[in-house]
């Protein structure tokens, strides 16, 4: 299924990323990370379409890893 | 169910681990929210599309961004402040094939780096600049930038920017625009999905235009500092929308007219020029013996021991024996006293780089430099001390020591100063890496007294009688 893999340790809770998703896969948790930020969590186990706009406007170079069906 | 598969992730040209501080980091070390991160990213993926990382030279400047080295799996320059046309220029004319980027930020190219701008779009230079324009001085903590709005409060302008006092923001793209040479200027934006997505397709066009050769491209990206506008990166990113993208930075693209370049005007290696210049130069051009291993020596000493003409020395016999050579000097603000060093490359290949970490030849010509250079050395490399001064024994046993007595010898011959010369003739004599000759005939090259130019033959001939008397030759 399509899903978005969070690195927690990597996200700085910006929340650019849950702003631009479409479908409102995306919030930002209570827990507080390595870095003492409130990371993003994935929560759009349906919704997904694999996108990337999350990936494409996280500022983190690897906070996210967006997985789909389509082919590469 | 069809296999999922990774459709997005980190880019190729990024490293995996970044060896900031300590040597496993993961993140950037933007602020939240920072523009500057997804640029990065946004350069990075195009890089990787364009299949382009192993030709790219990125171009840090001075400001937030000056860690993007850590970043980019690429070449990598970090440029004086507002300096990197000027460089980029530098690559262009030496490596044809190279893609360069020059990144920086609002206070590096419109502020204190105007004229390089300017000049080399003025030029054409096929090379690509990303101005990010966050209209502030980020790294410094908030003073007024070139690009910022009018009535904007920031740490130098407290009651707003004001445009009798402070001058109207410069649009850069408009004043490039009005310059004949260059291909492709267009200005973006970091606001929105969308824009960020835009941007993406101009960052794209600009390093195509880049590889096909068609000139000057110039993106700016409107991107916000969520920390120094004291806003949420939300509220940021609202604020260029509402605020910058109207009339003072309208989104648009300023030119799209790629040009032709000449790749040959490019190159400054031209060999009617390179037949000119070494027509009756004593240099060889080309060198076609059995390859020879390559030389990184450190020779250090205190100021006033000729540690850098010790070091010109090797470097002009080099030169004649057909190596290609670097000289770099390091010294302090004193002209005699305190510690000097030059490091000093000699190499079949081209070199890349003129810093010499780990030296495979040491000449230490007094105690500091053993004790600062010793553990640098390389396995099996070699350590010529002056044992007139250095009073102990390398610790090393993986290196091969010689102690000469060069202070005495030269101080015998009555020309202390020639220590430096007596080194690097037993470094010559032991090491057979030069011909004693070849350092003979250059030292009248290097010596600015030619005065003494017979004292420090004789001084050679002494070096030698004291090695053979030795059985180190
Ligand atoms: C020669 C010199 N002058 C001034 C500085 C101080 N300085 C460091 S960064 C900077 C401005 C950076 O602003 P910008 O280019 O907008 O980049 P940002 O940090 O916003 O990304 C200044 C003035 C310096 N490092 N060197
Ligand atoms: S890939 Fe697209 S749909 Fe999926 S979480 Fe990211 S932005 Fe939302
Ligand atoms: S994943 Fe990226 S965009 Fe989303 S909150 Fe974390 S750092 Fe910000
Ligand atoms: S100060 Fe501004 S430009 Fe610099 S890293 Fe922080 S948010 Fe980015």
């Amino acid at each position: 299924m399509n899903h978005v893999e969070i690195h927690r340790d990597e996200c700085k809770g910006c929340a650019v990323c849950v702003a631009a998703c479409p479908h409102g896969c995306l919030v930002i948790g209570d827990t507080l990370n390595l870095m003492g930020y409130q990371y993003v969590e994935f929560v759009g186990n349906d919704r997904c379409t694999a996108c990337g706009l999350c990936f494409t406007v996280c500022p983190e170079p690897g906070a996210l890893v967006v997985y789909g069906m389509k082919k590469v | 169910m069809p296999d999922v598969q990774i459709q997005y992730s980190k880019s190729a040209s990024m490293y995996q681990l970044f060896f900031r501080k300590e040597n496993d980091q993961k993140t950037t070390h933007y602020c939240p929210g920072c523009g500057h991160g997804t640029a990065q990213k946004l350069i990075a993926s195009v890089i990787d599309e364009l299949a382009i990382q192993d030709r790219t030279v990125f171009l840090s400047p001075v400001g937030c961004s000056v860690f993007s080295y850590y970043y980019f799996d690429t070449g990598n320059i970090q440029c004086s402040h507002g300096r990197a046309p000027a460089v980029a220029t530098g690559i262009r004319r030496t490596l044809s094939d190279a893609i360069i980027i020059a990144y920086q930020g609002d206070g590096d190219l419109a502020g204190i780096g105007m004229t390089e701008i300017v000049h080399a779009a003025n030029r054409g230079e096929n090379i690509t600049v990303f101005f990010i324009n966050n209209a502030i001085y980020g790294m410094t903590g908030g003073q007024m930038a070139p690009t910022t709005p009018i009535g904007v409060k920031t740490l130098t302008t407290p009651e707003g920017r004001s445009k009798s006092r402070d001058g109207n923001p410069i649009g850069m793209c408009e004043l490039l625009a009005s310059l004949q040479a260059p291909a492709y200027i267009e200005r973006c934006s970091l606001s929105t999905p969308k824009q960020v997505l835009r941007t993406r397709l101009a960052i794209k066009k600009a390093l195509d235009y880049q590889v096909r050769k068609k000139g000057f491209s110039f993106v700016e990206i409107l991107s916000p500092c969520p920390t120094n506008w004291r806003m949420s990166p939300l509220d940021a990113r609202a604020w260029i929308a509402g605020e910058l993208e109207g009339d003072i930075f309208p989104l648009k693209c300023f030119r799209d007219v790629p040009q032709e370049i000449q790749p040959d005007s490019l190159s400054v290696i031209r060999p009617d020029i390179v037949t000119l210049l070494t027509k009756d130069s004593i240099l060889k051009t080309s060198y076609d013996g059995p390859p020879r291993a390559p030389k990184y020596i450190k020779i250090a000493g205190f100021g006033g021991q000729g540690v850098l003409s010790a070091g010109e020395l090797v470097a002009f016999s080099a030169l004649e024996e057909g190596f290609n050579v670097s000289w770099l000097p390091s010294y302090g603000p004193e002209m005699r006293g305190g510690s000097a060093n030059a490091s000093v490359i000699c190499s079949d290949e081209p070199i890349g780089s003129p810093v010499v970490d780990c030296p495979n030849v040491l000449i230490a010509m007094n105690n500091p430099s053993l004790e600062l250079f010793e553990n640098s050395v390389t396995n099996n490399g070699i350590i010529v001390l002056n044992s007139s001064l250095v009073e102990r024994k390398p610790r090393r046993t993986d290196v091969k020591t010689y102690a000469i007595p060069a202070t005495d010898i030269a101080k015998k011959a009555g020309l202390v100063s020639a220590a430096n010369v007596v080194m690097i003739t037993a470094l010559a004599a032991i090491t057979g890496f030069l011909h004693v000759s070849t350092v003979k005939h250059s030292i009248g090259n290097v010596l600015r007294k030619k005065l003494y130019t017979d004292k420090n033959l004789e001084i050679v001939e002494n070096t030698l009688s004291y090695l053979r008397e030795k059985e180190m030759m």
